[in-house]
């Protein structure tokens, strides 16, 4: 009876606060704009009665779906916030995995402050990170300034305002996210394994690529997940750094919701946003779960 | 065998530039004199100055603080129950699909998270402004709340709570006086994390802000639009040394508590012998 207690506070809180909304975002999504105070109808009416409730369902259509299937900022969106976060996760794994394995490598007694030291900027705001880009990567900015003094270009480099500005940023912000993951695996590796694999014969190299990496999987597929999943609905850093061709749905989605006043096609655009990410997610709380009894 | 070579060496070194050089930029360009934030002119902390006269970021700043203090506190309390739940709960009806509302949240983009409790919030007619932040903020960041505090649940001994309540604790007692203290480094680090987050948030307080409320990071976003400005750079200035003071902070007091613990746990030991 307790038990039932504790566990339906935060089950309950969770339903009302997380599950439920997703309703409401998948019924505006059948709605239709209407130029009102909330912007779209039906609305859903109980005081009609059974009648009331015919009549909001016969209303609800797929309307908003086909737009989205007919005009090709959307799906040229998508796809190419896919190939972004795609492109991006990798970058960060060929980053975050040196780091990772060198933090690993690290003498023991440093190991508390470098994890310090990569957790560190992930407590910084996210905003101010991605700020702290704009003046880098500016055309009169520090980068160009410094490739122009060691005279490797002679006039400045356009960065910020196109993709690689997006890439620099993503790479940046989330290789903690890559880097922990990574790191936790490898701290936990026994060394002997390594060890066996030197006697048994094999270069140093040899052994890294078929001893460490594969036992190491499972937190790169932690932290590939912990990126790309987050990255494809990202809109702070298209924003700010992206530029008129950068398109990423995050950021079509807040500008239709904020600028277009357009609720029913920023939900419908929500909807299929989850529709595309529904299957990493499900595989990344699999994974994390696998982890967690693998831990006890 | 573990070496540490030459390329590990290298890479740390390059990482930890790659993480902290733009940092440091923003930081030394905070205290330059000229408005235009690539050239230097020379010391100054007038930045600091226009920025303590800006009533405006105060006034943001005020909210943002209510609000992380708030949802910091809800999320700390609703996410330490849900890791109990997760890690002892044993097999209970919908426990896929309240893992499934523990992990999503934590991956799920912000825009989706933002419009969908909008929605919620314009649905049942709630005032949009400081509360339905917290509601919110408080809801994500439970979700890591449990993560922190259930990784550390895995590794304890329900032995222990087991103990107590054998010498007769009811279980909130056995709760209170032998699973809360040892579980507490997680707690305080989930609260922090969960206060931090709060602290950063843009999307999702954008989406479910009203007029009457504006956080920090709206402000600062609203100001950025715009271009680079010394002003932001002072702000965020204060803004890291905040974080960096309280996270250091927290760390050495963990890292005391951990030492003095095991000084008693030793005394204990040798008491017995």
């Amino acid at each position: 009876m307790r038990r039932a207690l504790v566990i339906s506070i935060p089950y309950l809180w969770l339903i009302a606060l997380f599950l439920i909304p997703f309703g409401i975002v998948l019924k505006i999504s059948l709605s239709d704009p209407q130029v009102s105070i909330p912007p779209y109808t039906p609305h859903f009416d109980l005081s009609a009665g059974w009648a009331g409730i015919k009549d909001f369902f016969s209303k609800l259509d797929f309307e908003n779906f086909i737009w989205l299937t007919e005009d090709d900022l959307y799906w040229k969106a998508y796809l190419s916030s896919l190939r972004i976060a795609f492109i991006s996760t990798i970058l960060t794994l060929m980053v975050g995995f040196p780091i990772a394995y060198s933090m690993a490598q690290a003498p023991t007694e440093w190991q508390p402050t470098l994890m310090m030291l990569i957790i560190l900027p992930f407590w910084t705001s996210f905003l101010i990170r991605v700020y702290a880009w704009m003046g880098i990567l500016s055309s009169e900015g520090f980068l160009n300034q410094f490739l122009m003094w060691t005279g490797l270009i002679s006039a400045p480099l356009q960065i910020i305002n196109t993709d690689w500005a997006v890439f620099i940023a993503i790479v940046y912000t989330y290789l903690p996210f890559m880097v922990l993951p990574i790191y936790a695996t490898l701290e936990k590796l026994d060394p002997s394994y390594t060890e066996a694999a030197l006697d048994l014969g094999c270069t140093r190299s040899q052994a890294f690529w078929s001893v460490t990496i594969p036992l190491s999987k499972s937190g790169v597929i932690a932290g590939c997940f912990l990126v790309f999943i987050p990255v494809v609905g990202e809109f702070v850093i298209p924003s700010l750094l992206g530029g008129s061709k950068t398109l990423m749905i995050g950021k079509v989605l807040w500008d239709e919701f904020f600028s277009n006043r357009d609720w029913p096609v920023a939900s419908a655009v929500a909807v299929v946003l989850l529709l595309i990410l529904i299957i990493p997610i499900v595989l990344f709380q699999k994974q994390q779960e696998r982890a967690q009894e693998a831990d006890t | 065998m573990k070496r540490f070579t030459l390329f590990n060496a290298t890479s740390l070194t390059l990482g930890f530039a790659f993480l902290y050089v733009p940092i440091l930029i923003l930081i030394v360009y905070s205290f330059n004199s000229s408005r235009l934030v690539t050239v230097w002119a020379g010391f100054s902390t007038k930045w600091y100055g226009t920025l303590f006269n800006n009533e405006q970021f105060l006034d943001a700043a005020l909210v943002t603080l209510k609000v992380g203090l708030a949802s910091s506190c809800i999320a700390t309390v609703l996410g330490t129950i849900a890791a109990l739940v997760m890690v002892r709960g044993g097999k209970f009806k919908g426990r896929t699909l309240f893992s499934g509302m523990i992990y999503a949240p934590l991956v799920m983009p912000e825009v989706i998270t933002g419009l969908s409790l909008l929605l919620l919030f314009i649905a049942i007619g709630i005032d949009r402004g400081v509360l339905t932040i917290v509601l919110a903020h408080a809801t994500f960041s439970m979700c890591y709340v449990s993560v922190v505090v259930s990784s550390r649940l895995v590794s304890f001994d329900e032995s222990l709570e087991e103990a107590a309540l054998d010498l007769g604790c009811t279980p909130f007692d056995a709760f209170k006086s032998v699973t809360l203290p040892i579980i507490a480094p997680a707690v305080i680090s989930g609260w922090l994390l969960a206060f931090t987050l709060s602290l950063d948030d843009l999307v999702i307080a954008s989406f479910t802000t009203g007029p009457s409320a504006t956080t920090l990071p709206i402000k600062i976003y609203s100001a950025v639009r715009l271009g680079v400005s010394p002003e932001i750079n002072a702000l965020s200035t204060l803004l890291i040394g905040a974080v960096t003071i309280g996270v250091v902070a927290a760390s050495l007091a963990t890292k005391r508590a951990a030492v003095h613990r095991k000084r008693q746990e030793e005394m204990a030991r040798q008491a017995e012998g």
